[in-house]
């Protein structure tokens, strides 16, 4: 196998931290490389640096890519070479058709600088062909899912004669469907002659697709392993990233649980534009003090829509059904209500419904109790910032300072602060939907260990998991939810990954198992 | 740390606040060294009587900015305030406060109206107060019947041309606007070192005495030496008081009140607010009401100062207030900015504008001044951000 990328020793100091410092990277032609570490390690920098982000002279080191020293003073540079990265966050225009979005910065003119729209159309349908999309090219993007709008990038790069595609985290925000799908189609493209670099938090996915997987650890390589070596297991990789052996994904617990805290009673919910259809179908659980409650579905089976709708009618119309709070029948009209009754949620995405990204760290923490921090209506900013440092420090969020803006966090750390946010509201239930997504591994443990404290603390917890092994690790019962019904409860010790999903995939027309059939 | 390094700290870790101060400090020297008149009392007095109200304006403007929105209708609501007054006072010859109350009252239901429309229908600020902006000028021609009223006279006409002086005698300078600005230092000085008390009890970290003192003794001087000024000439101006109660009664509600730091959550994220407890309608709905009173207080003092309202007045006020918050550091997008930032943006347009015109600049290019110093002042915010993203 010849080596098609060489990066040698490559350092980029920014004001103050060393982000790499000496990386190695080999990248072999015709292979699907795997990138691991913990966020913050280095992993994206890296990449800006290969893409030109960084342009040549910001860093030390040397690019050789096919043989050639290469200079990128830009990301142009860079894909003039056939090197193209797609983002984690997709970067499609959503008004735009899948051809414009195509085609877009790269557009292909005829002789008056007019663009021949047939042409065009034509060779995004030979694109769409090739990345196994069975879309209209002029179907505007925001009609697709994430699983296709990722498809429409790749099949961007495709369009741009690409050598070696870089994806940050592509299965992040698709369901285990779509993405099975997109590793296939990774493979066939490693088949045609296309090299992959894959940066993924995914273990079982890179253990699947990856030929080699080069670990990075504070800015420096660790190791690059074989994947076809009978030991390279996740666990060794696991061990190269955090440096250090985590003898259990999840922390044990053992579980103490009291009385019920939360029951949901025939719940149903509307679609909020789509009038007369339901998203949410007689939905009935609770959750119990000291414990920790799973939620399984897939994507699209009402998880969020469930959880949101509970919390303060923050979606959806037309809510029927009874919440019942400490055996109490309770209304939760609003957000503030829901507070009021002890309820927290913790949204799935963080961005765009967790934090507010332009304010700092303490204000971020203080946002939902503000209440308790202004007896007589005015803020206390002392008292804020002892708060904020307190959660700070107990959660162990990584930061300078309170004070730093909450968007420069990584992921895991935001999540901490997320999780500050609702537990100074001081709540009986939390509702943590999808609480490790986009987080890497030893993050994801300390999030665990942060749900373990609060049940021993007696609240309750319900988790939304698209993962399951997640699920069953941390949770004491789970139910499993199916296009907006819930199809099944199961105590952890009953439940597999196998029977879940079972349930997690019945159709709507089809009969309930009876409590009976399931146990 | 020794004081100058202190200092030096302090100010490039806060370039974004100080950058805007030492640009009006900048602009003050520049236009003191071009004409010896501009610091004169005279000149003083007039810049603070001849802007308070796009002052009053900005205050609320920033507010409104915060929230993520824009109120292009406030010249208009200036201009229909100043009218209802006028026909309360000069042509049915009611008492003076009765016109003061009138205007708030209109002020106060042009931002109900103006709010309802955003908050509740969901319809963007620029659209409702584009509709506003003709909308209220139309009203105000139709209350005036198309002609100008004047005078107001008598206390009305007090308000924003009156002063308050010669209450304790004076010695060649009024002893009493001295002795407000000597309290108002006072309670300034008060009031930091209780806040630098209370931050030392919760063991954070505060600068050192030595700077503490210096901060205080620095704005007591320059303060001090603008009351000084003010009373070799006419003493405290009525409109100044009103100016200051608004600023520090606003930067208050803004920075430290609950409803303030939610204006704040709603601009940053609305979903995140929304899902975080706070009533994002309510807040949008209080901010225009805020800005429509703010507006009528801004309508009192102009009409008063003019001793007339006319058809056409406040026109172009809406891009002044709205450009000072800009330059005073607001963010186009919301969720950014303050109180204290928008006054010296305005007090920057105000010293351009007095300065270029006692140095008998054409208006024509105090025009082009303006907009090519709002384009730079933006244009700096954001090299500004940029340098604070990649010093991560």
């Amino acid at each position: 196998m010849s080596t098609i990328l060489e990066m040698r020793s490559i350092t980029k100091e920014f004001p103050g931290v060393k982000a790499l410092s000496g990386v190695d990277l080999d990248v072999g032609e015709q292979e699907i490389h795997a990138i691991c570490g913990e966020n913050g390690a280095g992993k994206s920098t890296l990449m800006k640096v290969l893409s030109g982000v960084y342009p040549h002279g910001s860093y030390d080191g040397e690019i050789v890519f096919e043989g050639e020293t290469v200079r990128f003073g830009s990301i142009n540079d860079s894909e003039d070479q056939g090197i193209v990265i797609i983002h984690q966050e997709l970067a499609l225009v959503p008004y735009l058709s899948v051809a414009e979005n195509i085609f877009l910065g790269n557009e292909k003119r005829g002789p008056l600088g007019l663009i021949d729209w047939n042409d065009a159309n034509h060779r995004a349908a030979e694109l769409l062909e090739r990345v196994g999309l069975h879309e209209n090219p002029m179907t505007p993007v925001q009609q697709l899912g994430v699983g296709k709008q990722q498809l429409i990038e790749i099949a961007k790069a495709l369009s741009k004669k690409v050598r070696l595609l870089i994806l940050d985290e592509p299965t992040a925000a698709l369901n285990d469907t779509d993405s099975a799908h997109l590793l296939d189609l990774l493979r066939a493209l490693r088949d045609e002659g296309i090299t992959c670099i894959i940066i993924s938090h995914k273990l079982n996915e890179i253990a699947d697709i990856a030929d080699r997987t080069t670990i990075i650890r504070d800015g420096e390589t660790i190791e690059t392993i074989d994947m076809s070596e009978p030991d390279s297991t996740q666990d060794r990789i696991i061990r190269g990233m955090v440096g250090r052996d985590l003898e259990n994904r999840y922390p044990h617990r053992t579980p103490e649980i009291g009385e019920e805290v939360l029951r949901i009673e025939n719940w149903s919910v509307d679609h909020p534009t789509q009038a007369g259809r339901q998203v949410i179908s007689d939905a009935s659980f609770n959750v119990r003090a000291g414990e920790v409650v799973g939620i399984a579905g897939l994507m699209g089976a009402g998880r969020t829509e469930l959880a949101m709708s509970v919390f303060g009618h923050s979606y959806g119309r037309n809510i029927r059904g009874t919440v019942y709070k400490d055996g109490r029948a309770v209304q939760v009209r609003d957000v503030s209500e829901a507070i009021r009754h002890k309820i927290a949620y913790a949204t799935e995405d963080r961005k765009r419904y967790g934090l507010n990204l332009l304010d700092d760290i303490r204000h971020n923490i203080s946002s939902a109790g503000l209440r308790q921090l202004a007896p007589g209506g005015w803020v206390n900013a002392n008292e804020e910032l002892k708060v904020a440092e307190e959660y700070r420090e107990s959660l162990n969020v990584k930061t300078p300072h309170v004070l730093a803006n909450v968007g420069k966090l990584s992921g895991g750390n935001q999540q901490k602060v997320v999780l500050s946010k609702w537990l100074y509201t001081d709540p009986d239930v939390l509702i943590l939907d999808e609480p490790t997504r986009g987080i890497d591994v030893g993050a994801k443990y300390e999030i665990y260990t942060i749900i373990n404290k609060m049940v021993a603390a007696g609240k309750a917890v319900i988790v939304i998991s698209s993962e399951l092994p997640e699920l069953l690790g941390i949770c004491d019962r789970v139910y499993t939810l199916a296009f907006g019904r819930i199809t099944g409860e199961l105590p952890v010790a009953e439940a597999t990954q196998e029977r879940l999903m079972e349930l997690m995939t019945l159709e709507r027309d089809q009969p309930l198992p009876t409590k009976e059939s399931i146990s | 740390m020794n004081v100058i390094a202190g200092a030096r700290d302090l100010a490039t870790r806060h370039l974004r606040e100080s950058g805007i101060f030492i640009a009006f400090a900048a602009l003050v020297i520049l236009f003191a060294a071009l004409n010896p008149n501009f610091l004169s009392a005279n000149n003083l007095t007039n810049i603070i009587l001849q802007y308070s109200y796009i002052l009053i304006l900005a205050i609320g403007m920033v507010m409104v900015i915060v929230a993520g929105q824009i109120d292009l209708s406030v010249g208009s609501v200036v201009a229909l305030t100043g009218a209802v007054s006028a026909v309360v006072v000069i042509r049915m010859g009611m008492p003076w406060y009765v016109g003061v109350l009138a205007a708030l009252v209109v002020g106060l239901l042009v931002g109900i109206w103006q709010g309802f429309w955003v908050a509740y229908v969901g319809i963007p600020g620029f659209i409702v107060s584009l509709a506003g902006m003709l909308l209220f000028r139309g009203l105000t021609y139709l209350v005036l019947d198309n002609v100008s009223l004047s005078p107001f006279g008598g206390t009305y006409y007090e308000i924003a041309n009156g002063f308050l002086n010669g209450l304790l005698g004076g010695m060649g300078f009024d002893v009493f606007t001295l002795v407000i600005f000597g309290i108002a230092v006072a309670g300034y000085a008060v009031s930091q070192w209780r806040s630098r008390q209370g931050k030392i009890a919760y063991q954070q970290q505060v600068e050192t005495l030595g700077l503490f003192v210096l901060k205080i003794v620095l704005v007591a001087a320059v303060v001090m030496w603008f009351g000084y000024q003010l009373s070799t000439y006419r003493g405290l101006p009525l409109v100044l008081i009103i100016l200051a109660v608004l600023i520090i009664v606003y930067a208050l509600v803004t920075q430290k009140s609950v409803f303030g730091r939610h204006i704040y959550a709603v601009g940053g994220n609305r979903h995140a607010a929304e899902l975080s407890g706070v009533k994002v309608r309510r807040i949008n709905f209080w901010v225009f009401v805020n800005m429509g009173v703010l507006a009528s207080v801004a309508g009192i003092v102009y009409s008063s100062r003019m001793n007339a309202a006319q058809p056409g007045a406040g026109n172009m006020f809406e891009l002044d207030a709205i450009a000072a918050c800009f330059i005073g550091g607001a963010s186009t997008t919301g969720g950014i900015g303050r109180v204290g930032g928008a006054m010296i943006g305005g007090l920057i347009m105000a010293v351009m504008s007095n300065g270029m015109q006692l140095m008998g600049v054409p208006q024509s290019m105090q025009q082009v001044v303006k907009g090519l110093v709002l384009l730079l002042a933006v244009a700096f915010d954001i090299w500004n951000k940029k340098r604070a993203a990649s010093a991560r």
